[in-house]
């Protein structure tokens, strides 16, 4: 064939397309598979108790912690699901928040007697916490992954996959803070930070894979 | 350079818009980019320059699929690039490479050589299009290969307006992966 008459196949009765789509798409995606991991969590272990002031100070960490890297991943997603999109993102700033995690704990860790630590970094839940997580984050992982299959083009899928699964990750970790009443900066640093991170090495792993093209 | 990125982003942004006209010209002049792009990293990597054409043909089918992935508010020539890198690298692995990395360079290259000695390449379009189910042979036939309109050809088939759309472009996916997949 020849590339001319391949190009007039193609530009034959052209459709308008929706370049918003991508990003539209994605973020639906990520939306609706919150709503499910936060149906999972309330449905099998339901709210925490939040009837005094400490316990909202907490929450509201754990959300400031979460929900900075869920924005974060997922305006990078967005970009980096087109082509050339890699060129547009900064993984140093995604390490921002981890960074701040990593800072609170030591200085936690510092400020407080050696005897202490042990209940600081267990907490009481610390085996449900890294279970609930990462289990809890294949449902928003698997509606962005469909979503990204079928409107995006990632060029570096490596990155892409990381960066699906550490938005996962963040939803999921976000949703656990829901239940979660362990009340430590070393706790949430700690189990919080070490189970998005192991969503965000599972998906760059998951990415060539899922996401080629 | 910056002149040709001007232009081919000017004409990229119409056709999103559906003008039908300013996207085979400027998947005209992209075609002749990626072929001297094509030719030279073919035969870098030690390959047949003689493939070119058909990278150049499979390219232009992926891109069509995924105009929409191009932000009219961004420049074209890195989004141009990273697809023709992607699809390099792909068929690089594909065939059996030992050499399937393909050095980052800047976007400019994809527009250094423009090369308008095109040859045919080995795809047969009305061989693929057989090997279609009949509800997207048909509705590709009548639309992308005889210029009906979407009406006229929901009007011959019996098909609705919107289910000869969707065999359309489901069709033309169904191609572009039968190409990829290089049975051809």
């Amino acid at each position: 064939m020849k590339t001319d008459d391949l190009v007039e196949i193609l530009s034959t009765n052209l459709q308008p397309v929706d370049w918003r789509e991508v990003s539209r798409t994605i973020l639906l995606a990520a939306g609706l598979g919150a709503l499910a991991a936060l149906a999972v969590m309330m449905l099998l272990f339901g709210l925490r108790d939040v009837s005094d002031l400490r316990a909202w100070i907490f929450l509201a960490v754990k959300f400031a912690f979460t929900g900075a890297i869920i924005a974060v991943s997922l305006a990078y997603l967005v970009r980096i699901a087109r082509p050339g999109g890699e060129r547009r993102v900064s993984m140093i700033l995604v390490a921002i928040p981890f960074a701040v995690a990593v800072v609170a704990l030591a200085l936690s860790l510092a400020l407080a007697p050696v005897s202490d630590w042990p209940p600081m970094i267990l907490g009481r839940h610390w085996l449900l916490c890294i279970a609930c997580i990462p289990l809890n984050a294949t449902l928003p992982f698997a509606a962005i992954i469909f979503a990204m299959r079928q409107f995006a083009s990632p060029t570096h899928l490596a990155r892409a996959g990381a960066l699906a699964g550490l938005a996962a990750g963040a939803i999921s970790a976000f949703v656990y803070a829901l239940h979660c009443t362990d009340d430590s900066l070393v706790f949430v640093a700690l189990w919080y930070g070490l189970t998005m991170a192991l969503c965000t090495v599972v998906g760059a792993l998951l990415g060539p894979r899922l996401l080629h093209w | 350079m910056s002149s040709v990125e001007g232009e081919l982003k000017g004409l990229m942004i119409k056709a999103l818009g559906g003008d039908e006209r300013a996207y085979r010209v400027v998947l005209g002049r992209i075609s002749r980019y990626l072929r001297g792009y094509y030719k030279i990293r073919l035969s870098q990597a030690a390959r047949s320059a003689g493939d070119a054409e058909d990278l150049v043909q499979e390219t232009l089918m992926t891109l069509h699929l995924r105009r929409h992935t191009y932000v009219p508010e961004l420049p074209f020539t890195p989004w141009l690039y990273a697809i023709a890198r992607y699809k390099l690298i792909d068929y690089l692995r594909r065939t059996r490479s030992s050499l399937a990395t393909v050095a980052m360079e800047n976007a400019e290259q994809i527009i250094a050589c423009d090369d308008q000695i095109a040859s045919e390449s080995s795809l047969d379009v009305d061989r693929l299009l057989k090997r279609l189910p009949p509800k997207f042979r048909t509705a590709i036939r009548h639309v992308k290969l005889e210029g009906l309109s979407v009406a006229e050809a929901a009007a011959q088939t019996g098909m609705s307006e919107s289910a000869i759309k969707v065999n359309v472009h489901r069709g033309m996916k169904a191609l572009a992966a039968l190409i990829a997949s290089g049975r051809r």
